[in-house]
């Protein structure tokens, strides 16, 4: 690892005036559990890091009326403990159980689940996020495409970028239809969990919605009134392993009947994977076996193997399916 | 003069019982002392610039900014430009070595080195050894019997296509060293190795200094699994970068990416068999075309048919020659492939015909030679502890519902003879005893076996024995591989201990008015046999010795049968397969093994479960994954070169062979047996859950799917 500076502001004020203008000046420190392993490999080399643990603010979940608010260093654990978040965002906490190594759901953090950079094992060889045999060349052509893309996309997958998202919660969160708050030099603004993610087009791009000296301080996730939600992720291993696929489904249901619907895939596209052929198959429909299996159909219609990855179709539509039928399962608020 | 034999059952005190490691409390607490975690004062960390190519050819290398670096205190140039070390044929392969005072110096300082390399074809793949090219090295095909007349003969011929890929030893202490010079003539290394005594000589060799001058010392070896034989290029290279700097101690551990890289893998195997077999279950004939890699070493190729002496063979295997770092021993170094490649290929055969292959097994049994009363005897013991006869179904579980469970079964062989073992016992007057042999606990549990044997003889409690080992001043033992140390150890600490015992006996007889060979040692004295109230405690006998201590070299070999060789194991798997996501679970893995005269049953019994743990491991998820393109490995972490954790391993039952017929055998070696069937039992388990083979371990998503897509398009 290179050498850096290390800085532990207590305000949001101080910590973005710390970050400075450009990527690669400074990163934001908050578990570390991505961070540190990138800087070990030398992917990324910042100059300066700055540790947020230290702003209040940026910790605690509330819960209201109106909705949930998760400051962006509540760790993975403390999220998992709260009883009433459990209870209400079902969803939610389950994609953060799937993170099944108590070291990281100690360490790691909801902001960092959502900026940790992808695992790509070209990106992680020093490939650049695009993955080309020569970082240095624009335009050339992505190893994964003549290379071992089995854990690559699935959807989304015409280029520049082929990895796939790796955040846990995202789905999830997408599904609620949550935002994303972020503080920088002109102040705080609102992102929809949705749009928060995107596909980058140079090396030197992020794959989510932040700019140099902009930090994630809290996620808003509105109430989930008679919502039915629910995760499922395919991992090969119970112990820590990557979801090869993974959906979170919020369904209203009245009358037997699906309302609305919102289902969101993971681990198959560059960016969280909005499935709205799915949520159109479910619309009007009671849920069983065969209507959330067509839901699964619908999810993955558009989906192409890369050469080594087409069992993730099978994966991904299977997850939609198996999410859907726990969600229906389960009682709505 | 003693009688060296092992003691009668109603006689062992400690020997055979199940015994927590005397060392437990020390690993668990952090207090056990790896050679990684040796730090000496003013030590050095050393660094090693790699090949980013899997094949290129050194032209330049500058290391004049890095020199000129504060703090950087040696270089050495390890691929010399112009000399044969100059190729390089592994991505990860050493280019220039250095040490500085810090890590992050010495990290700035290999980024300040300029190597120019011309970059050369290369291969890393082996899944086909049609695209291997000038890289096959094919061998002459090998005939046993009348392989055609075997073929002519059987009424259902059964074809297939078994593999395993690269593994990694993946040691969770990596290979390295603290190699430091004192003085200009002697050095010290701090080595992580299964082998005390013989790196002597391989350190020695190199740096041209006399053997005499070389101590190697280590207390705790965290894995090895036939990867540490001896120093490696990385360590000899510490302690010529230590010379340079006037004999300062230097630091060099591989980090997880080289030692995954660089630091041993496990051949590959593949191969195509055909069984020739009748209607009744008899098998008549087998041919395997097979192929391997293992780096430009080629790997050696795997025993085929394995156990299973069929009467009719034909059989030719190719050795791929590639560029994915070299291969190293790897617990039963080529049994696993060849189990898990025959295991399977006979499975097939058995479902051909519709017959259970515990059965089809046992029908065979007598081609397995000497032991096919032994695997009779386990097979019963497995079948019972797994419920083989109630659970088993005939392949493809017909229940509703995506998750499909099913049964496998293997058997499996080793050798395990006791090497040769030196060792000193001295007793001192005032009753302490200690056991010195250059010998090294791998994790197996020698010191604690040690201290049973040496106690149980001395008739003493185990905390009063000091057991050191661990440095190459102490008599020489050969390394820790192919399951010979328990038996190597055990004997020559048995003999010492015994002669030792004469000599304490020869001592105490006149103070018990007693002949010497009237005695005996139990309960912590030395009392009369035929009257055990006229005793002696241990510490009035010793202070017989006057002022002199008693000395005994142990050795082994040596008189009275103490050790053999040759165990069969027998193992059955229990998993779940999730037909729509391809994942397999294991319900239940039951192992039955002999290893002749047990000295733990705890640490036998351990040795077990790790080598059942190892095998999940490998059945379901090890895989060295290469580019092709780049020749780099993709996955040298530990995120995605996936090793089992608590809740994949399903539960696991051990069952050792104990007792009469066993234990009269003297004591074998087991660290290897149990590792070899546990690939061939899932994927033989898998396949009667699924109702189709998986050719190819692990056993991944991908693959169980790809199989399962096959047999629906059929």
């Amino acid at each position: 690892m290179r050498g850096f500076e290390y800085a532990n502001p207590t305000t949001k004020e101080q910590a973005v005036a710390l970050l400075g203008s450009s990527w690669g000046d400074a990163e934001v420190l908050a578990g570390g559990t991505d961070l540190l392993s990138l800087m070990k490999d030398d992917v990324v080399h910042p100059k300066r890091l700055v540790n947020i643990k230290d702003i209040a603010e940026f910790g605690g979940i509330r819960s209201s009326k109106s909705g949930l608010r998760i400051g962006a260093t509540v760790t993975i654990q403390e999220l998992i403990d709260n009883a009433q978040v459990a209870r209400e965002y079902p969803a939610l906490v389950g994609a953060a159980r799937g993170i099944t190594s108590p070291q990281l759901r100690s360490r790691g953090t909801v902001g960092g689940d959502l900026t940790q950079r992808p695992r790509c094992w070209y990106y992680r060889a020093g490939f650049g996020l695009l993955a080309r045999a020569n970082p240095s060349e624009e335009g050339g052509e992505s190893l994964v495409l003549h290379g071992d893309n089995r854990y690559h996309a699935i959807l989304g997958n015409s280029g520049p970028a082929y990895f796939v998202n790796p955040s846990s919660l995202a789905p999830a969160l997408i599904a609620y239809g949550a935002s994303v708050r972020v503080y920088g030099s002109k102040g705080s603004r609102d992102v929809a969990a949705e749009k928060f993610f995107v596909l980058p087009q140079s090396d030197n791009d992020r794959e989510y919605d932040l700019k140099p000296g902009e930090i994630v301080t809290e996620i808003i996730v509105p109430a989930q009134a008679g919502v039915k939600s629910a995760t499922y992720e395919v991992r090969q291993k119970e112990a820590l392993d990557w979801p090869l696929a993974a959906a979170s489904v919020a369904l209203k249901v009245s009358g037997g009947k699906v309302t609305s619907a919102r289902i969101v895939m993971g681990h198959v596209a560059p960016t969280p994977w909005r499935a709205a052929a799915a949520e159109q198959a479910l619309a009007g429909k009671t849920i069983n076996e065969q209507v959330a299996q067509a839901a699964g159909e619908a999810a993955v219609s558009g989906a192409k193997s890369l050469g080594r990855n087409a069992y993730k179709i099978q994966l991904a539509r299977v997850a939609v399916k198996r999410a859907i039928l726990e969600a229906a399962r389960g009682g709505a608020r | 003069m003693a009688e060296y034999k092992w003691p009668d059952a109603d006689k062992r005190t400690f020997i055979g019982k199940r015994i927590s490691r005397i060392d437990g409390p020390q690993k668990v607490s952090g207090r056990a002392k790896y050679s990684f975690d040796i730090n000496r004062p003013g030590m050095l960390f050393g660094r090693i610039v790699r090949s980013p190519h899997a094949h290129a050819r050194v032209k330049s290398i500058d290391t004049s900014a890095a020199e000129s670096m504060p703090g950087v205190k040696a270089i050495h140039v390890m691929a010399e430009p112009g000399k044969p070390t100059a190729e390089l044929n592994w991505v990860g392969a050493s280019v220039v070595a250095l040490a500085a005072v810090d890590e992050p110096t010495a990290e700035d300082a290999m980024r300040a080195i300029k190597v120019e390399y011309e970059v050369l074809p290369h291969l890393v793949v082996d899944t086909d050894p049609k695209m291997a090219g000038e890289y096959a090295r094919p061998a002459n095909e090998n005939k046993l019997g009348d392989p055609d007349k075997g073929f002519s003969e059987a009424e259902v011929t059964v074809e297939g296509m078994y593999g395993l890929p690269v593994i990694t030893h993946c040691c969770l202490e990596p290979h390295g060293s603290v190699m430091e010079w004192e003085g200009d003539q002697n050095v010290l290394a701090h080595l992580s190795t299964q082998a005390v005594t013989p790196s002597v000589a391989a350190i020695a060799r190199p740096l041209e200094i006399p053997a005499t001058n070389v101590r190697v010392q280590q207390d705790h070896v965290g894995g090895g699994f036939g990867s540490k034989f001896g120093p490696d290029e990385w360590d000899i290279t510490a302690a010529r970068l230590s010379k340079k700097a006037g004999g300062k101690p230097v630091k060099m551990f591989n980090d997880r990416e080289a030692e995954l890289m660089v630091a041993g893998a496990r051949p590959s195997a593949y191969a195509r068999v055909k069984v020739g077999l009748k209607k009744d279950g008899t098998i008549t004939a087998w041919e395997s075309q097979s192929w391997a890699s293992g780096g430009l070493g080629s790997g050696g190729s795997p025993p085929l048919p394995y156990i299973f002496n069929i009467p009719n063979q034909r059989r030719q295997h190719t050795a791929i020659v590639n560029h994915i770092g070299s291969a190293r021993a790897w617990r039963a170094p080529s049994h696993p492939q060849g189990c898990a490649i025959t295991m399977a290929a006979l499975e097939d055969a058995a479902a051909a015909i519709g017959m259970d292959p515990h059965d089809f097994f046992l029908k065979n049994i007598e081609m397995t030679g000497q032991r096919a009363r032994i695997y009779e005897d386990e097979m019963k013991i497995a079948a019972d502890l797994i419920g083989w006869k109630s659970n088993w179904h005939p392949r493809g579980d017909e229940g509703a519902g995506p998750v499909k469970r099913g049964l496998g079964l293997s058997i499996h062989t080793w050798g395990g003879q006791g090497h040769p073992s030196d060792c000193d016992l001295i007793i001192q007057p005032d009753g302490s005893v200690e056991l010195k042999m250059g010998t090294q606990d791998l994790g197996t549990g020698t010191r604690t076996a040690l201290n049973i044997v040496v106690a149980d003889t001395l008739g003493l409690p185990m905390d009063k024995v000091k057991i050191s080992i661990g440095d190459s001043r102490f008599p020489p033992s050969q390394g820790s591989g192919g399951s010979t140390t328990i038996g190597g150890v055990s004997a020559s600490s048995r003999r010492a201990s015994l002669d030792a015992l004469d000599q304490i006996f020869a001592k105490a007889a006149p103070a018990l008015d007693a002949k010497p060979e009237d005695l005996e040692a139990a309960g912590g004295v030395i009392r009369v046999k035929s009257n055990p109230a006229k005793s002696l405690t241990w510490a009035q006998a010793c202070s017989k010795l006057g002022v002199t201590p008693i000395t005994v070299r142990g050795k082994n070999p040596g008189p009275g049968k103490l050790t053999d060789q040759g165990v069969g194991g027998v193992q059955m798997a229990d998993v779940s397969v999730d037909i729509e996501t391809g994942i397999v679970r294991i319900n239940k893995i039951v192992a039955v093994q002999d290893c002749g005269l047990i000295i733990d049953l705890k640490t036998a019994e351990s040795q077990v479960y790790g080598a059942l743990i190892m095998g999940v491991c490998y059945a379901l998820y090890e895989e060295k994954i290469m580019d092709a393109k780049t020749g780099r490995m993709l996955n040298p972490n530990m995120e995605f070169y996936k090793l089992a954790g608590i809740g994949d391993i399903g539960d696991l039952v051990v069952h050792m062979m104990t007792g009469k017929g066993y234990d009269e055998r003297g004591v074998i070696g087991l660290g290897e047996p149990p590792v070899v069937s546990p690939g061939a039992v899932i994927s033989n388990a898998v396949a009667n859950a699924i109702g189709v083979r998986v050719p190819t371990l692990p056993l991944t998503p991908d693959r169980v799917l790809a199989a399962l897509e096959q047999k629906g398009g059929k």
